[in-house]
């Protein structure tokens, strides 16, 4: 008897936490809505499956629950039975598969309007790099990185010296307009993830890796880095804000370009100094800060 | 209808090819004894005490993420270091260990009617082999610099870089060579589980008359024997990157500022190799649960299992299928976007079968007899918490649904509910089930019904509630959940509550052991039968079998293992050596 | 990662054989009883030893071809530079062929119950797969003269990684050829050298296999392989 109530019981809260706790994702502020109606289909049929389930046998520990000279009932096999509950849950789980491929091949097929902007992880900060005029991004290899060239853009290429670099700092992006992340890694694997865009990917050093998004809202939102990429891996935060066209055009109009920034090293020239001892500067405060919490924790 | 009985003139079943070993010395007896039984208690005994190190790690874990801030011990470091040997030792060093050598070695040579394995030696090697691994696990935690930190996937490169605790020390090479022990002590060990099961079966014991137990450890086997060598090659090159500065995993990489050696290697090679272990791995513990499961159920619901065939294709069909899933655990890793269209349709394929498994449990249940024992409120309880964790598959299986859900609490929560506390239940059970065969004692009843409330309950208020602080997004492994948006007040409070009933749950733990140690002195006697079961290990002419298993004479099999509640048989059960027909419809063979 | 996916076909397919033979279809539920049909389904009539050994190779197959399989996606990157092969690799090729064979010999003899011819056998196959060893470690110590080092490029990681795993295979197969050899002097009991001589040359085809296979790998002649069924396939 009580078996039978603790599984109905188990049903009942179960779907009762679902609908009522305060614990759900957070607003959407990408195109990605699609996602969310998946995992939506997925909530329902999941839950219709799991409490016919857990019913059906409380249902059976409740009726053929052992009494004095109660018998089984002798039934090896029922194939016609055994059948159509194939067939039922191969129904279910097509129905689960098919709108998860539409989405996901709309999430893998970047349009081709998509803005393209670089995301650079490393222990334990973001960078990032958008394209200047020309709109193509610079090449880059990690070799080339430097305390001067924190990005290792690679200098001979006439595509990276317009490159808007954004060190260390957050990073500003349109609203209403697709943008491609181009992913990319200098050290150990990061994941760029921002829950309510409801998109992330690895990045991975030696690769760039990809995933695109429209962001349908401003305001600002937290980075999380979603890979284990060692001891800062919790406190590797950053911040994204999608600003209207015209707020981003002012940031961007603020921001220095690849050129900008190593000139003064080329030149050797005093004038530009600020900017020579701004970029390292920017670069590493963020991560020595992070060093500095790790070590502050570690001594207490 | 024609009785077959022994005087027919059927020679006893001996197996001529198997010396039995005897033991000559205390030594021999208990320590380095051949005997699969000795084996099986030894390394039961020895993954019982490294899990409880395991568990000791998840309450760490649980005060730095129930109360952040308040224990000021646990650095990120020191956190991750648990996190690490937590999974490591949970997944491998306990479960593998557990249902393979411990059950394995119990069940499978009384199971399938023989004396011992075939070969014995090598099946005592194997264990000592084990032991050094977890000796060898164990001693990182007291090398310079600690276990490692890297999580218990090891992803390179940060496995070993000098970001991750262990990374430049000892950790991680103690870890590597613990994992290559603990490979090359198993395949010995389940080359003697396969061909046991294929060599060693009495006579009149066919495959398709096996107890599901034996299809499920020696599918789990075979599936093992052929997934381990992909860990073996990762951690072999790993081992190399580490030590001799090769570049398999290591890519042209920039620690903070200085360039490493390394140059060419790629990151995502291991992940191929060790999700082409590490899926598998996922069944490798699952099936022989299932397995377990399935007699438990027949034998407690006095009915045979439902849909018998249905069930065995169904092991053989998953763990084929097994082989073919691992990427689905890299849908967000960077590998091609295109890979996901087939994984995902390979991994919900997977869902039928087991599916179909599911179903015949709870339609054995039906108009069947149902006895509410200990073993049986463990099976009800494996099969609540295995629907929940299966279906919470279905999303992290689809690709796009993944997307944002993977790397969050709700994959904790996820594979926590199907392959921790799902199979551990069925470890309960199977231990209360066939702990008066192993001691010739019962568990004592009141604690173990404690213990099962508490742990089932705990364990479903533990993991239930996680999954929605993973739609919220918020990330696993973070060692502090501080300065973020998507921890709100109340999910703070979500995090306390869950610690808190960890807690309870591990404390419910220690009620257990001790009631395992208490009644194999003081428990009820318990005699040969006490389930009234049909398979084999409850035929033993001594209780605890003696050495050699069956006394004179191998028993000879005339029927399947689930002969329950037959009509026109006068008991409710037909052992499985027991000759003559029974049942109104049945054609004699 | 398809060398494995198609090794795994492979024991699938035994798998399957085996499997098909086991009466899945039936009912066991309506065979009661020990009629004759059921000792045939029992189990198989080779030796137990033989199977054992059986199992634990198709476990040293799925090693070296996971090996394979990492060393062709590695080598699909536009980076890739192979290494020369040493000339010697076909003179140490020619010295495994030699050690088979001679372990061929010993177990048609055991067969024959001819004990010298069997001693004979053993001992020319455990010289000659020392003189393997030996001459590949002579193969390493002519490729790091010429500078091409372990950690230089991931080809000679892989070269030296493959080779060496192999040669630790070979050394392991010497230990139990030594019991064997040891035996074989003491002549105790012919069933049981018979046997064991039987168990060594099988370890020993399927060394010498895997070694064929390494050096095509190597060598580079898989790849071209793989290729040429590539075209001819699209």
């Amino acid at each position: 008897m009580a078996v039978a109530l603790v599984l109905v019981l188990i049903v009942v809260g179960s779907v009762l936490f679902h609908l009522l706790s305060p614990w759900w994702w957070t607003p959407i502020a990408s195109n990605w809505v699609y996602i969310d109606n998946t995992i939506i289909i997925t909530f329902w049929i999941t839950g219709v499956v799991f409490a016919a389930v857990v019913l059906f046998m409380a249902y059976c520990v409740f009726r053929f629950r052992h009494r004095e000279g109660n018998r089984a009932a002798y039934e090896p096999e029922n194939k016609r039975l055994e059948s159509w509950l194939t067939i039922v849950t191969a129904v279910g789980v097509t129905a689960l598969l098919v709108p998860g491929l539409f989405v996901w091949s709309r999430f893998v097929n970047v349009p081709s309007d998509a803005t393209e902007v670089e995301v650079v992880g490393q222990q334990w900060q973001w960078s990032f790099r958008l394209p200047g005029k020309d709109g193509k991004l610079g090449t880059s290899d990690t070799r080339d990185v430097t305390t001067d060239n924190p990005l290792g853009v690679i200098a001979s290429d006439p595509n990276g010296q317009d490159d808007v670099l954004v060190e260390a700092a957050d990073l500003h992006l349109p609203v209403g307009k697709p943008v491609k992340m181009l992913l990319r890694s200098i050290d150990v694997l990061h994941d760029f993830y921002v829950p309510e865009f409801r998109a992330k990917m690895d990045m991975i050093p030696g690769s760039v890796t990809y995933f695109w998004f429209t962001p349908t809202k401003t305001g600002t939102f937290q980075v999380l880095c979603a890979e284990l990429c060692g001891q800062g891996h919790p406190l590797m935060h950053g911040v994204v804000v999608v600003d209207t066209q015209q707020d981003y055009l002012a940031w961007f109009g603020q921001q220095q370009t690849f050129a900008q920034l190593s000139a003064p090293q080329q030149t050797g020239a005093a004038d530009n100094a600020p900017g020579k001892t701004m970029a390292p500067a920017k670069t590493i405060a963020p991560g020595l800060k992070i060093a500095a919490k790790l070590e502050t924790v570690g001594s207490r | 209808m024609v009785d077959i009985t022994p005087a027919d003139g059927i020679p006893p079943a001996e197996v001529a090819e198997v010396e039995l070993y005897h033991p000559h010395s205390w030594w021999t007896r208990y320590v380095f004894s051949q005997d699969a039984k000795v084996i099986a208690i030894q390394y039961s005994a020895t993954a019982t005490g490294i899990g409880l190190v395991a568990l000791v790690l998840s309450w760490l874990m649980r005060l730095q993420l129930g109360f952040p801030g308040t224990f000021d011990f646990i650095t990120p470091e020191a956190y991750y270091q648990f996190i690490t040997m937590h999974g490591m030792i949970m997944v491998i060093y306990l479960l593998t260990a557990l249902f393979l050598g411990g059950f394995g070695n119990y069940l499978i040579p009384l199971m399938v009617g023989a004396r011992d394995m075939v070969f014995p030696y090598v099946n005592m090697l194997s264990y000592w082999i084990y032991l050094l691994a977890v000796l060898v696990l164990v001693s990182s935690f007291f090398a310079p610099g600690g276990p490692t930190g890297a999580g218990w996937t090891l992803y390179p490169p940060q496995a070993i870089m000098s970001g991750t605790p262990g990374g430049q020390d000892w950790g991680i090479i103690l870890m590597l060579s613990s994992l290559i022990l603990f490979i090359i002590g198993f395949t010995m060990g389940g080359l003697n589980y396969v061909v046991t099961v294929l060599q060693g079966r009495t006579r009149g014991m066919t495959m398709m008359r096996l107890p599901l137990t034996v299809w499920g450890i020696f599918t789990a086997t075979v599936m093992a024997l052929l997934a381990f060598p992909a860990l073996f090659v990762a951690c072999v090159m790993m081992l190399l990157d580490r030590v001799l500065g090769t570049s398999f995993f290591m890519p042209a990489i920039s620690e903070m500022g200085e360039q490493l050696q390394h140059n060419g290697g790629s990151p995502i090679l291991f992940q191929h190799l060790f999700w082409f272990f590490g899926h598998p791995e996922v069944y490798i513990v699952a099936l022989p649960a299932f397995g377990i499961v399935s007699d438990l159920i027949s034998t407690h619901a006095r009915k045979n299992i439902f849909g018998y065939r249905m069930m065995v294709w169904a092991i053989v069909g998953i763990g084929a299928l097994s082989f073919v899933v691992w990427a689905h655990h890299m849908y967000v890793s960077g590998m091609h976007p295109y890979f996901g269209f087939f994984f995902a349709t390979t991994t919900l394929i997977i869902a039928i079968p087991t599916a179909i498994k599911v179903y015949n449990w709870v339609l054995t249940l039906w108009r069947g007899d149902i006895h509410l024992t200990i073993p049986m409120l463990f099976a009800l309880a494996f099969i609540v918490t295995f629907v929940n964790g299966g279906l919470t598959g279905l999303f992290l299986g689809n690709v796009v649904v993944d997307v944002p859900l993977s790397d969050t609490m709700f994959v904790v929560a996820h594979f926590h509910m199907v392959m921790g506390v799902a199979p551990i239940l069925v470890v309960f059970g199977a231990i209360y089930h066939w702990y008066p065969k192993v001691t010739g004692r019962m568990l004592n009843e009141m604690l173990g019904r404690f213990h099962f409330w508490v742990t089932f309950l705990g364990a479903y208020l533990i993991f239930f509630p996680m999954h929605y602080l993973g739609l919220m997004g918020v990330p696993r492994r973070y060692a502090e959940l501080t300065d973020m948006t998507v921890m709100t007040e109340s999910a703070h409070h979500l995090n306390s509550f869950i610690s808190i009933m960890a807690f309870i749950v591990g404390f419910a733990q220690m009620v257990f052991l001790f009631n395992l140690i208490w009644s194999i002195r003081h428990g009820r006697e318990a005699g040969g039968n006490p389930w009234r079961a049909t398979t084999l290990e409850w035929q033993t002419p001594q209780t605890p079998p003696a050495h050699g298993n069956f006394g004179k004479d191998l028993p000879i099999v005339y029927r399947w293992a689930y002969d329950y509640s037959v009509p026109g048989a006068k008991e409710d059960f037909i052992p499985q050596n027991m000759p003559g027909s029974f049942g109104p419809s049945r054609e004699p063979a | 990662m398809s060398v494995i996916i198609v090794f795994l076909f492979v024991i699938a397919g035994f798998a399957g054989w085996w499997l098909s033979h086991q009466g899945l279809m039936s009912k066991p539920w309506l065979e009661q009883g020990l009629a004759g049909d059921f000792v045939a389904l029992d189990r198989s009539a080779l030796p137990t030893a033989k199977i054992g050994l059986g199992v634990f190779l198709a476990v040293v197959g799925c090693l070296f071809a996971l090996f394979t399989s990492a060393y062709f996606m590695r080598m699909a990157v536009s980076d890739w530079q192979p290494l020369p092969l040493p000339r010697l690799l076909w003179l140490n090729t020619g010295v495994l062929v030699l050690s088979s064979i001679a372990l061929q010999c010993a177990t048609v003899a055991a067969r024959r119950g001819q004990i010298d011819m069997v001693r004979l056998g053993l001992a020319t196959a455990g010289l000659t797969a020392l003189a393997f060893l030996i001459g590949q470690l002579m193969a390493w110590r002519q490729l790091t003269a010429d500078g091409y080092f372990l950690t230089s490029n991931p080809a000679n990681s892989f070269f030296y990684l493959i080779t060496g795993m192999h040669g630790l295979h070979i050394l392991g197969g010497l230990v139990g050829l030594g019991r064997t050899t040891a035996g074989a002097w003491n002549a105790a009991r012919p069933e049981r050298l018979r046997l064991s001589v039987e168990l060594c040359a099988m370890y020993w085809h399927f060394l010498l296999f895997v070694w064929l296979a390494v050096f095509a790998l190597l060598a580079g002649w898989a790849a071209t392989f793989i290729d040429i069924c590539r075209q001819l396939l699209t």
